[in-house]
C-alpha cells in the first residue's frame, strides 16, 4: 500500500509539473492554433534564469525565504520576456502562412534557443539548489512523499485556481475565450486580438516558468536539454486531453503523470516514455479528439 | 518603407529600444556565469555589448524587409500572365539551355569524386542520402499534407534492417536494400492504421511519438539491437569477386547513391503525376470533397506513409552501409525536424525546391564546420529567418495547369 502511495503522489507531482507546461501549448492551440515547440525552452530559460538569480543572490548573503521568492519572480518575469519576444520574432509575421510555416519555425527557435543556453552556460548538468522549503512534520512519511513534492502540488493547485479565476471573470479572460471561439468575430467586436495572443503567451511562459522552477528544484540538476523532453511530454499531455482545452490539459497531465509513475513504478523503468506515448496512441485511437477535446463539425 | 525613411530619428530610437530590450533579455543568461560548486560569479559584460551592438543593426534590415517580404496579392489572371511571362521558366524551358543543364550537371556528377577528395565526397553522399529523405517525406507532407514527425522512425528501421539481418543472417547489401525498404513501408503502414482518423496536429504528436518509441526501442532492448553501444562492422557494399579499398568503396557508394537519387526522382515524379498522386494532392486540399469525389481516403493515406517510408528504409540502409556503424542516437527528433526543415524549406510539394534545401541544409553546416560551435544555432536561426521571410520556401510549388493551345502543342506542363 506504501508503494502504491509512494507511485500515485509521484505521479501526482509529475502531473502536475506537466501541468504546469501543458496549459501554455493548450491556450496558445486554443487561440492560434499552433504547436508552440519553443514552449519548453521557455521552461529551460525560466529554470536557468532562476539558479543564476538563487545563485548570485546566495553569493551575495541572503537568507533562503527572500532567495526564493526573488529567484521565482526574476524566473517568471524573464520566461514571460521569452515568451513575449518569441511571439514577436517567430510567430506574428507568419500569422497569415500555411499551417507548416509556423511550425519550422517554432522547432527552429526551440533548437535556437537550446543552443544558446548549450553556447553561453554551458552543456553539463548544473546542480540546482533545492529552494523548496523542508516541512518538519512529514519527516516520518518521507519514504511516501517529500515536503517538496507537497509544495509542488499545492502550488499548481493555487496556479490552476488563479488561471480558472483569470479566465473566467476578467476581462481580459473573456477576451481570450472570445478570441479562442472566432478570431475574426472577436476582432469585428473590438477585442485587440493581437494583446490577447501576447498575453497569452506571456501567462503560459509564467506557468512554464513557475513549474521550470519548481522541477528543477525538486530533482536537483538542470542542463540545457530538460526543456525539450518536459517540452514533449507536456505537448503529449495536451493532446492526450484534447488540445486547446483547459480543463483537458489538466486531466490529461495527471493522467499521464500517474501512467509514467505506475508504468516505471510496476513494470519496468527503462520504457517510461515508451509506455507515455503508447497510451497516448492507444487513447487517440478510441478518442480521436482527446479525452476531453471536442470532436468539431467540419463545415463543407 | 523606402529606404530613406529608414533612418529618421524615429526608426533609430525604435531600433535603440531593440537593442535595450535584448540586452535586458540575454542579461541573466549571457552575461552572467555562476560556478555553484566554487560559488563564484563571472561577469560576462562584452557579451551583452555585442547583443546590443547586433540587435541595433539587425532591427533596421528586419523592419525594412518584413514590408517587403510579402508578396502583393495577385489576382489569379495576373498571375497566370506572370507565371507566363516569367523569364526563369520561359528559359527553362528553352531546349538549348535544357541540353546544355544536362550536360553539365551529368559532367559534374561524373567528374565530381575524380576532382574531390574523399572527405568531400563522402559528405556529398550524405548530402543525397537527405536528398532521398527529402523527397520521400514530401509525399507524405508535401503531397499528401499529412504532418509526420517522426520520419526518422522509418530511416532507422531501414538502417537496423540492414544492421541485424547483416550481423545474424549475413545478408548481403544488396538483398537488404529491398528487404529494408519493404520492412520500412510495413512500418509505414503499421503507423498508419491508428492515425487514420486524427487530423493534423493530432497526427503530428503521434507520430513524434512513433519516432521516439523505435528509438527508445532500440536504445534498451538490449538483446534485440545491442543498445546504445549500436552495432559496429557493417560492411559497405562491394560487387561481387572485387576487392574494393575504402576510398574506392566511397567513390562506388557516391554514384551507388547518385543512381538511388536519379531511381527516386524518376518514381516520385511519376508517382505525382498519377491517379495516386492526384489522390493525394486532393486530400490535402479538401478530405471532405476528396472523399466525395469517390477516393478512398484509407487507402490513399495508407499509401502515401507506406511511400514515403520506403525512401527513408532505403535511405537508412544507405547511411549504414556508409558509415559502418548505427546506434540510436543517429535517429533522434532532431534529425526528423531537418528532414521536415528540408521539405518545407524547400517549398511543399516542389521536387526541385526540395533537392535544392537538401544541398543547402546539410552541405551549408558541414562547410561551417570552423564555426562548429554555432552550427546549430545558426541552423535554428536560419529556419526562423526564412519562414518570416519565405514561408512559401525556396521554389515555391506551381500547380499543374493544363491548358489547350490548338492542336500543335501538346497540353503543357508547368513545374
Amino acid at each position: 500500500m506504501d508503494y502504491f502511495l509512494e507511485l500515485f503522489l509521484g505521479g501526482l507531482t509529475r502531473g502536475s509539473i506537466y501541468a504546469l507546461i501543458a496549459l501554455g501549448y493548450t491556450m496558445v492551440y486554443g487561440i492560434i492554433e499552433l504547436i508552440n515547440f519553443a514552449h519548453g525552452e521557455i521552461y529551460m530559460i525560466g529554470a536557468f534564469t532562476a539558479l543564476i538569480a538563487a545563485s548570485v543572490l546566495a553569493i551575495m548573503g541572503f537568507g533562503p525565504v527572500p532567495i526564493l521568492f526573488l529567484a521565482m519572480l526574476l524566473a517568471i518575469l524573464y520566461s514571460c520576456a521569452y515568451g513575449y519576444t518569441l511571439e514577436k520574432i517567430a510567430y506574428k509575421p507568419l500569422r497569415h502562412s500555411n499551417r507548416l510555416a509556423p511550425l519550422i519555425s517554432a522547432i527552429g527557435m526551440s533548437i535556437f534557443f537550446q543552443n544558446y543556453v548549450l553556447l553561453a552556460q554551458t552543456s553539463d548538468f548544473l546542480p540546482f539548489p533545492s529552494l523548496l522549503p523542508e516541512v518538519p512534520f512529514l519527516e516520518p512519511y518521507a519514504y511516501i512523499i517529500r515536503s517538496s513534492e507537497i509544495f509542488i502540488i499545492l502550488t499548481t493547485l493555487v496556479v490552476m485556481v488563479l488561471l480558472s479565476l483569470l479566465i473566467r471573470f476578467t476581462r481580459i479572460g473573456k477576451a481570450m475565450r472570445a478570441t479562442a471561439q472566432d478570431r475574426t468575430m472577436a476582432m469585428l467586436l473590438g477585442v485587440d486580438v493581437n494583446r490577447v495572443i501576447s498575453v497569452t503567451f506571456v501567462i503560459g511562459s509564467a506557468m512554464a516558468a513557475i513549474g521550470g522552477v519548481l522541477i528543477a528544484s525538486h530533482i536537483g540538476q538542470i542542463n540545457f536539454y530538460i526543456g525539450f523532453i518536459a517540452g514533449i511530454k507536456a505537448f503529449t499531455a495536451a493532446v492526450l486531453g484534447g488540445i486547446g482545452s483547459i480543463p483537458g490539459a489538466v486531466l490529461g497531465s495527471l493522467v499521464l503523470g500517474w501512467t509514467e509513475s505506475f508504468a516505471t513504478g510496476y513494470i519496468s523503468s527503462d520504457y517510461e516514455d515508451v509506455f507515455a506515448f503508447g497510451f497516448l496512441v492507444l487513447i487517440l485511437i478510441f478518442r480521436p479528439a482527446g479525452l476531453l477535446g471536442k470532436t468539431a463539425a467540419q463545415k463543407v | 518603407m523606402t529606404m530613406r525613411k529608414l533612418f529618421t530619428l524615429d526608426e533609430i530610437k525604435k531600433s535603440l529600444l531593440v537593442a535595450l530590450w535584448f540586452m535586458v533579455l540575454t542579461f541573466p543568461i549571457l552575461a552572467v556565469r555562476v560556478n555553484p560548486i566554487y560559488k563564484v560569479v563571472e561577469w560576462r559584460w562584452h557579451n551583452l555589448l555585442m547583443v546590443g551592438i547586433g540587435a541595433f543593426l539587425l532591427s533596421f534590415p528586419w523592419r525594412y524587409f518584413q514590408g517587403h517580404g510579402k508578396p502583393p496579392e495577385k489576382s489569379a489572371a495576373a498571375e497566370n500572365q506572370a507565371l507566363k511571362n516569367s523569364k526563369i521558366l520561359l528559359w527553362r524551358r528553352h531546349p538549348w539551355v535544357r541540353l546544355c543543364a544536362v550536360v553539365l550537371a551529368t559532367g559534374l556528377v561524373l567528374s565530381f569524386p575524380f576532382l574531390f577528395s574523399s572527405y568531400q565526397v563522402n559528405i556529398m553522399t550524405t548530402a543525397l542520402i537527405y536528398v532521398v529523405l527529402g523527397l520521400g517525406l514530401n509525399i507524405v507532407v508535401g503531397l499528401a499534407g499529412l504532418l509526420d514527425l517522426g520520419y526518422v522512425a522509418f530511416y532507422a528501421v531501414g538502417a537496423y534492417s540492414y544492421a541485424l539481418l547483416h550481423l545474424h543472417f549475413g545478408l548481403s547489401f544488396w538483398l537488404c536494400l529491398p528487404i529494408g525498404a519493404g520492412l520500412a513501408a510495413l512500418f509505414g503502414i503499421l503507423l498508419g492504421f491508428p492515425v487514420l482518423r486524427l487530423r493534423g496536429d493530432y497526427l503530428a504528436i503521434v507520430t513524434l511519438g512513433f519516432g521516439e518509441i523505435i528509438r527508445l526501442v532500440l536504445e534498451n532492448w538490449n538483446e534485440f539491437s545491442q543498445g546504445p553501444s549500436g552495432i559496429s562492422n557493417i560492411p559497405r557494399p562491394g560487387l561481387p569477386g572485387i576487392e574494393m579499398s575504402l576510398n574506392a568503396s566511397s567513390i562506388f557508394l557516391y554514384f551507388l547513391m547518385i543512381a538511388l537519387t536519379l531511381f527516386t526522382i524518376l518514381v516520385v515524379s511519376r508517382l505525382r503525376d498519377s491517379r495516386i498522386g492526384r489522390a493525394w494532392l486532393a486530400l490535402r486540399e479538401d478530405e471532405i470533397a476528396c472523399q466525395a469525389m469517390g477516393i478512398d481516403k484509407t487507402r490513399t493515406k495508407l499509401t502515401a506513409f507506406a511511400l514515403g517510408a520506403t525512401w527513408a528504409g532505403m535511405g537508412g540502409v544507405m547511411f549504414a552501409a556508409k558509415t559502418t556503424f548505427i546506434n540510436p542516437a543517429s535517429f533522434t527528433f532532431l534529425e526528423s525536424a531537418i528532414i521536415l526543415s528540408i521539405v518545407v524549406l524547400g517549398g511543399m510539394g516542389s521536387m526541385l525546391g526540395v533537392i535544392l534545401s537538401a544541398f543547402i541544409l546539410i552541405l551549408v553546416p558541414e562547410y561551417l564546420r570552423a564555426f562548429s560551435e554555432y552550427r546549430m544555432l545558426i541552423f535554428g536561426a536560419v529556419l526562423v529567418i526564412m519562414m518570416v521571410f519565405r514561408p512559401q520556401g525556396l521554389i515555391s510549388n506551381v500547380r499543374h495547369r493544363y491548358r489547350f493551345e490548338g492542336l500543335k502543342t501538346p497540353p503543357e506542363e508547368l513545374g
